[in-house]
Order: structure tokens, then C-alpha cells, then sequence
């Protein structure tokens, strides 16, 4: 309650500055037309964008809205003219005085005139003389300056019994003052995923030409290599057996070369047990493939998760892994995999010597790409000299259209 | 010896019939999806399964786990799973129950016939046979946490081949020493794990391997 009054106040006394602020402003715009305003105009809306700034991280800060910040200032005043968050900046300045600003000063203006009631009545009605109402009451005689102080009293409880409800109220009227225009906030969205899907084809794109190039000096040169030798072999068939055997031998050994190609192909683009099993299990087998000691805790719902969700979580927990053994000298690794609200969230937490770092290194900042085509996060807690905590967050409801839910049997 | 054969890919089911049937086996069903295997294997009670772990009509692990249904219904029902790939997951499962009569290969084996056909015969006669990929994956993993470092080279190579399921005689055989000197080295290697030795070519691999998976 007192916390709520304290605000109030702040926010009644900042409300008195603003006007200020509103008025440098519209005489910028006013100096327009004689080109004065140009020179004005950026300066004025910035120092306005950081009063409303404060306003939207005081508020956000009291109330744990989310105000999503308005595009940046632009540079110029004739650009500043078509922004639409100065405007409504401009507008904000002009309406929280009298709105939002009023709303908070009614319970500080109750309580210093309960205080004034309270504190300063008994102490000065004699010398106001004839005419000194303090509210209703007519204060001419120690019984009525009584009531005056009772009265006080009621109206400074009340101040603070009301600050949390006019609090609130402003803050509401904050969000719709100053929270960015919906259009603003989708523009936004819309740049993030044009960039997140522009990340996304060209990693596709990258590992299809991998996938292409593998196929083509891997298996399909060994093939190629294999016919040859039969051919030659058939031809050493009647005149030297031995060494046709000699050819046959190498046919073998290359068409086992050849399948062991594909198979580590196929791995890499989508672990088998992957496919047959899910998430879970994948990544159980990833722990018993793992030099390192791995404890693995999943807690999934049954049925199968969006496959590009499962698979994405699962190059990332295996980028994690090889980055505990090889970089972080770790021992022991422990990986949990849970799902709650929508959220495939997996922690990988080992006890090597830390530092490191998802801005540097190709890895991570491979992983950190392939989660962003999700909305997907990595967050990285690794001081040097250790220990090393990966939290991955995937959105799984948003993965997929088609998918409704996480727990959607894919 | 009657063998039910598991297999989705025609040419391979083909090929694989007719390796068996020449080397003496009668294959009595060769089914090639999940839900024909496990009436064959009900049905037919046959003295082994050779089953692809991949079969329709879901495409995913049908065959293992039509195999593991199979083997809690009649424990040590010998079965050897085919796969064109090899998970230490699947092999843990298989291992899992401790009766042995498994045996999990890669499908490239079928290619050295008198190898595969080896191991068939030893997974009927309750041996586990595990591919070299699984073995070595193992091995190396003990050494990078030095639970085999104790052991000489010779004696880790007689661990792998007898977690592949390879008898005394053919250990030395491949190694070119006297069976007597494998007995010797089998039972250093037991020492050194601390695992107590058994006459059971079966126990030993497990033990082995329950050694290594720590």
C-alpha cells in the first residue's frame, strides 16, 4: 500500500514535467513552416522518446507488463513527421497530464490534504479565523477541529487504500498510451521470420549440397570403382584365377566401404533410431554411443513430437555432447529433457572446464541457427573453469501449422 | 533346423532363403512384415528367427520388438536381428533379459556367408552374437574410461572376438594360437575385470558386456 502511494506520487510529480516536454515539442512542429522546427524537431522527440522510454520501463517494471519498445527514432525530421510511435509519443504527452497523470495524483493529493487536515488544523485554526472549512467541516471551535483531525485521518487511510487501485488503473491506461501500435509489433514479427526463414532454406540448401557431394565421391564413386574390377575380374576369369580372386576379394571390401558411406549418410541426415523411436531414446543411444558418463532424464509425454522439432533438439543435444568431450574435457554429462506449456526444453549441464561461448565457434552458432527456424533458444551459462549449463528451448505448438501441440503423434 | 525369416526387401529375402536352405536350415516361414512375423513365430515355434529390424507396416524398430515379444512369451527363443544399421540401445535391449540366444548384425554380414550362417547356428545353440561395430564401439569406450587399460593387446584382442560370440576353438583359430592359450588368456582377462569365470560361452559375453556398458 505505502510501495503503491510512493509510486503514485512519483508518477503524479513526472506527469507535472511532461507538459514541458509536450510543449517543446508542438513549438518545434509549429516552427516548421519558417524551417526553425528542423533544426528542433529531432532533438525535442528524443528527449520526449526518453521520458516515455522511462514511463514504459517504470510501469513494465511495477507491473511486469511487456511493453514492446516502438521502432527506433528516425534521423531525420521530415522522417520523424511519418513515425508513427512519435506521434504517438506526442500524444501521450499531451493526454497523461490530464489522464493517466490525474489518475495518479488522486491518491497522494487525499493524503497530503488529510495530512493537512490531521497534522495542521489543530495547529493553525485559531489564527484562519472566520470561513476555514476544512472539507465539510466548519473549524471554529476545539470541538469541530476534532472532527477536522478525525477527517484527516480518514482521508489520509483512504489515500493509501486507494493508491493500489488508481496504480493499477494507470497502468492499464500506460499500456494503451504507450504500447507499440499492433501493427508495429507484427512488422517486426514478420522481419524476424523473413530472417529466420531465410537462415533456414540456406542451411537446407547447404545440406542438400552436402548430402549430393557425400553421395557423389562416397558411395557412388565406390560403385563406379566396383563395376570396374568386376569387369576386369570377369575378364582374369580364364587366364589368371589367382589374380581375378585377388579383384573379387577387393570387390567385397569396397562394396562395404560403399555401404558403410551410406549408412554414416543416412545417420547424419536423420538418425535411424531417431526415426523409429522419437526423441527420448534418440538421445538415450547418443548417451551410450558417448565415451563421456551420460545420465540422460526425459520426461516426455508419450506419442512423438514435430519431426523437425525432434530432429533439430537432437543435432543440438549431440553438438552439446561433442562439445563436453572434446572442448570442455567434461566426465560426466547429465542431459534432461521435459515439456511443459508447449516447451520441449532440454538442459545439458557437465562438469567440464567451461568457457564456452555461443557467439564464437561454428557449432554452437550452428545450433543457435537451427533452433532459430523454431523461435527456438539456446542460453549458455559456461564461466571459465566451469561447469558448463545449456538450456535449449523449443516452442513446439509454432513448429508446425499442422501441429497443433507437442504432443501431436507425428 | 527350422528358421521363420523376417524380411520387407524381396531380393534380400530371396538371397537369404536360399543361403540358409543351402546350408542346411529349412526356412518354414519367410514373412516380410511385423504382423505375419509374430503369428509365424506363435505358430510356427521355430529353433530360430532371423529378423530385419525395419518392417512395415510402420517402417520402424516392427521387427525387434515383434522378436521381443516373442521372447517373453517362450524366454530364449533364439533370434538374430538384421539391421542396415547398429544401435548400442537395440543391442542393450536384446542383452537386456540375460538369457542369451540373441545374436544382432549388420545386414553387410550376410554378404561372408559362412560368417553369418556361424552365426545363426550359434544363436540357435544359445550363444549371443554381436556385431564387431558394437563391440569395438564398446571396447573403445571402456578404454577411453580405463576400465580395459590393465589388459595387453592380446588379451583385448580375444575380449573382442569373445564379446562377438566367437568360441575358444575360433578365437584361436583367428588368432593362430592354441586353444589352450586363449583358455589361458580368458581367464587373465576375467581376473583383471573381476568377473567370474564360467563355462558358459553365453554368461561370458554378458558379463562382458554388462562390464563394459558401466
Amino acid at each position: 500500500m505505502g510501495k503503491a502511494f510512493g509510486r503514485c506520487q512519483l508518477l503524479s510529480l513526472a506527469s507535472l514535467a511532461l507538459p514541458w516536454t509536450g510543449a517543446l515539442v508542438v513549438s518545434a512542429l509549429l516552427l516548421l513552416p519558417v524551417g526553425l522546427g528542423f533544426p528542433l524537431l529531432r532533438p525535442a522527440a528524443a528527449l520526449l522518446r526518453r521520458r516515455a522510454d522511462r514511463q514504459r520501463a517504470r510501469v513494465g517494471g511495477w507491473t511486469g507488463l511487456a511493453f514492446p519498445p516502438p521502432a527506433p527514432l528516425p534521423a531525420t525530421a521530415r522522417a520523424i513527421l511519418g513515425d508513427a510511435g512519435f506521434w504517438r509519443d506526442l500524444r501521450w504527452a499531451w493526454l497523461e497530464p490530464l489522464t493517466g497523470g490525474l489518475l495518479a495524483t488522486v491518491s497522494p493529493a487525499l493524503f497530503w490534504y488529510g495530512v493537512f487536515g490531521a497534522l495542521v488544523q489543530p495547529f493553525v485554526w485559531r489564527r484562519l479565523g472566520d470561513g476555514n472549512w476544512y472539507a465539510f467541516v466548519l473549524v471554529d471551535s476545539p470541538g469541530s477541529m476534532r472532527d477536522a483531525v478525525l477527517l484527516g485521518l480518514a482521508f489520509v487511510a483512504g489515500a493509501l487504500f486507494l493508491a493500489p487501485t488508481t496504480l493499477a488503473g494507470h497502468a492499464r491506461w500506460s499500456r494503451w498510451a504507450l504500447g507499440a501500435p499492433s501493427r508495429v509489433e507484427l512488422v517486426r514479427r514478420i522481419e524476424q521470420l523473413t530472417g529466420s526463414r531465410a537462415e533456414a532454406l540456406d542451411a537446407q540448401a547447404v545440406e542438400l549440397r552436402r548430402i549430393e557431394r557425400d553421395l557423389h565421391d562416397g558411395a557412388q564413386a565406390r560403385l563406379v570403382a566396383l563395376g570396374m574390377s568386376l569387369d576386369e575380374a570377369t575378364r582374369l576369369l580364364d587366364t589368371d584365377p589367382a589374380r581375378a580372386r585377388v579383384l573379387l576379394a577387393e570387390v567385397r571390401a569396397a562394396s562395404e566401404r560403399a555401404l558403410r558411406d551410406l549408412r554414416e549418410l543416412v545417420h547424419g541426415i536423420l538418425p535411424p533410431v531417431l526415426a523409429d523411436r522419437g526423441l527420448g531414446d534418440a538421445i538415450r543411444s547418443l548417451a551410450l554411443d558417448s565415451f563421456l558418463d551420460v545420465e540422460v532424464d526425459v520426461a516426455l509425454p508419450p506419442g512423438r513430437l514435430p519431426a523437425p522439432v525432434e530432429s533439430a533438439a537432437y543435432f543440438a543435444i549431440a553438438e552439446l555432447l561433442a562439445n563436453a568431450a572434446k572442448h570442455a574435457d567434461a566426465r560426466e554429462v547429465r542431459i534432461a529433457l521435459s515439456h511443459t506449456a508447449g516447451i520441449l526444453r532440454v538442459t545439458v549441464t557437465d562438469d567440464g572446464h567451461g568457457g564456452a561461448d555461443s557467439a564464437r565457434g561454428a557449432g554452437l552458432l550452428g545450433v543457435g541457427r537451427r533452433l532459430g527456424a523454431f523461435d527456438g533458444t539456446l542460453a549458455l551459462d559456461s564461466p571459465p573453469g566451469g561447469p558448463t549449463l545449456a538450456i535449449l528451448e523449443i516452442p513446439c505448438a509454432s513448429s508446425s501449422p499442422k501441429t497443433s501441440s507437442c504432443s501431436g503423434t507425428g | 533346423m527350422r528358421v521363420v525369416l523376417a524380411e520387407d526387401l524381396f531380393l534380400l529375402r530371396d538371397g537369404l532363403s536360399r543361403t540358409l536352405t543351402e546350408h542346411g536350415f529349412e526356412v518354414v516361414a519367410a514373412v516380410d512384415n511385423g504382423p505375419s512375423l509374430r503369428r509365424a513365430l506363435r505358430e510356427e515355434r521355430p529353433d530360430v528367427a532371423v529378423i530385419d529390424i525395419r518392417l512395415p507396416p510402420d517402417f520402424t524398430d516392427e521387427g525387434l520388438r515383434a522378436a521381443l515379444e516373442a521372447r517373453r512369451e517362450r524366454p530364449g527363443l533364439p533370434v538374430l536381428i538384421l539391421s542396415q544399421y547398429v544401435d548400442q540401445l537395440y543391442a542393450q535391449e536384446l542383452l537386456a533379459g540375460g538369457e542369451g540366444a540373441v545374436g544382432y548384425l549388420l545386414k553387410d554380414r550376410v554378404t561372408h556367408t559362412a560368417q553369418f550362417v556361424d552365426a545363426v547356428r550359434t544363436v540357435a545353440a544359445g550363444g549371443t552374437v554381436l556385431d564387431p561395430q558394437v563391440v569395438a564401439r564398446l571396447l573403445a569406450r571402456g578404454e577411453a574410461r580405463g576400465t580395459t587399460a590393465a589388459l595387453t593387446p592380446r588379451e583385448h584382442e580375444v575380449l573382442r572376438l569373445m564379446a562377438e560370440g566367437r568360441s575358444n576353438a575360433a578365437i584361436g583359430q583367428a588368432l593362430h594360437v592354441s586353444e589352450s592359450a586363449v583358455a589361458k588368456h580368458t581367464a587373465g582377462i576375467f581376473a583383471k575385470l573381476r568377473i567370474e569365470p564360467s563355462a558358459d560361452d553365453n554368461r561370458r559375453v554378458l558379463a562382458v558386456l554388462a562390464y563394459l556398458r558401466r
